[in-house]
């Protein structure tokens, strides 16, 4: 589902041979990232689950000041974590993500949520797809998966949805979703300017990216219940949710295009 | 006592007290330079309040006494903009912080485990609390 007028991508779920190729190159290693806050609960399953599905690739987590055992949890199950000092969101803490993968020279990073919503079985196809952009998404409506999303929630991510897609000139239908593959181009541009703003991670990083000439695509996944913690769905928090999301975009969209993707040679 | 003489007085006060806040570096200038300005105006129409009313006159309000609320209603409107603008390039820059703390300290754990030969942690391009995004 890279574009919907070329019709190549559909729910079929790739093989592993070839993120095997893939993380074989040493600049094309991949990090998985998962910005946590206080989910000390589900992050071992999360975890575990990554390092069955995707024996290769290199886990961080970003422990966004968490008051419970999320930093502890992670360290047991031996992989990089960061620890931020403080809550900064989501954003902040997939900034960090990005930065350590810059310095550490790696190819591709995924963000994968801690909260078990997303399957690390569909992470092969979101790195396939960077062969054709520089950011995937995994939609979760594209094709696969009940997932279902009822009321003024569903409106605000159409009318995002409806937005997007005409920037990107290719059909978006989730531009919401955490769950994406982020090229190199992409790590340089988003180590340095990643919205740190509530919404602004999900939306406004589409928008910083358009901007700056980078391809956007999207592949549908299949998305699960939380293994613990509740999803908010409460109607005004919805409207809410809306018009922030809508705030995010316009701001963002009347900016200058100035941002450029910093060259490689252009490092410290 | 005369309404322009209480006027100028406080205005005096106000500066000397902003001028002593420079001298003992509690104050940066550009948040003094507001007030600093607001002191000389307010000393200006107290020495001559006949241009406070021929001002008001001349931009149509009836009371001289309104264009000294509007104003004062003007700057600190102002003033409150520049403290949250402020307060925005200051979490940008503690954020920033948070995060290349959080590298370090990744970085320093995995010094202390064994060392390592990869590049240093990447630094902004300039300062980022004035970048748009």
């Amino acid at each position: 589902m890279l574009s919907s007028g070329r019709g190549g991508w559909s729910g079929a779920r790739g093989t592993f041979g070839s993120l095997a190729a893939m993380s074989a190159r040493s600049d094309k290693r991949v990090l998985v990232v998962v910005p946590a806050w206080n989910e000390a609960l589900s992050l071992p399953a999360v975890l575990r689950e990554v390092s069955e599905h995707l024996p290769d690739v290199a886990v961080l987590v970003v422990n966004d000041g968490s008051h419970d055992q999320t930093s502890a949890v992670a360290r047991s199950s031996g992989v990089q974590v960061l620890d931020l000092p403080f809550n900064i969101g989501v954003g902040g803490a997939m900034r960090a993500g990005f930065r350590y993968a810059l310095a550490e020279g790696y190819g591709a990073v995924v963000q994968v949520d801690a909260d078990g919503q997303h399957d690390p079985r569909d992470v092969p196809r979101l790195l396939e797809n960077l062969a054709h952009a520089d950011v995937v998404i995994g939609a979760r409506f594209a094709d696969q998966g009940g997932y279902a999303v009822r009321g003024p929630r569903r409106w605000a991510m159409r009318v995002l949805a409806g937005a997007l897609s005409r920037l990107a000139h290719t059909r978006l239908t989730d531009t919401t979703s955490g769950f994406r593959a982020a090229g190199p181009r992409a790590i340089r541009l988003f180590a340095f300017h990643y919205p740190v703003e509530y919404l602004g991670d999900t939306v406004e990083s589409l928008v910083i990216a358009l901007r700056s000439g980078l391809v956007v695509g999207q592949v549908g996944v299949s998305m699960r219940q939380r293994s613990a913690g509740r999803p908010s769905q409460r109607p005004i928090t919805a409207v809410i949710y809306l018009l922030r999301a809508c705030l995010a975009l316009g701001i963002s969209l009347t900016r200058r295009r100035q941002l450029m993707v910093p060259s490689p040679e252009a490092r410290p | 006592m005369n309404g322009y003489l209480f006027a100028l007085l406080g205005a005096f006060l106000t500066l000397a007290f902003m001028f002593e806040l420079l001298r003992r570096r509690l104050l940066r200038e550009k948040f003094a330079v507001l007030w600093i300005s607001v002191s000389v105006v307010v000393i200006f129409f107290s020495a001559f309040p006949r241009l406070l009313y021929r001002l008001a006159n001349l931009v149509g309000i009836a009371t001289p006494l309104n264009l000294v609320f509007f104003m004062a209603l003007l700057v600190l409107l102002v003033v409150s903009v520049q403290l949250s603008a402020e307060i925005s390039s200051l979490e940008h820059e503690a954020q920033t912080l948070a995060e290349e703390c959080a590298l370090l300290r990744n970085r320093l754990e995995r010094f202390e485990d064994g060392p390592v030969v990869e590049p240093p942690p990447v630094a902004g391009p300039g300062p980022p609390g004035r970048s748009p995004s």
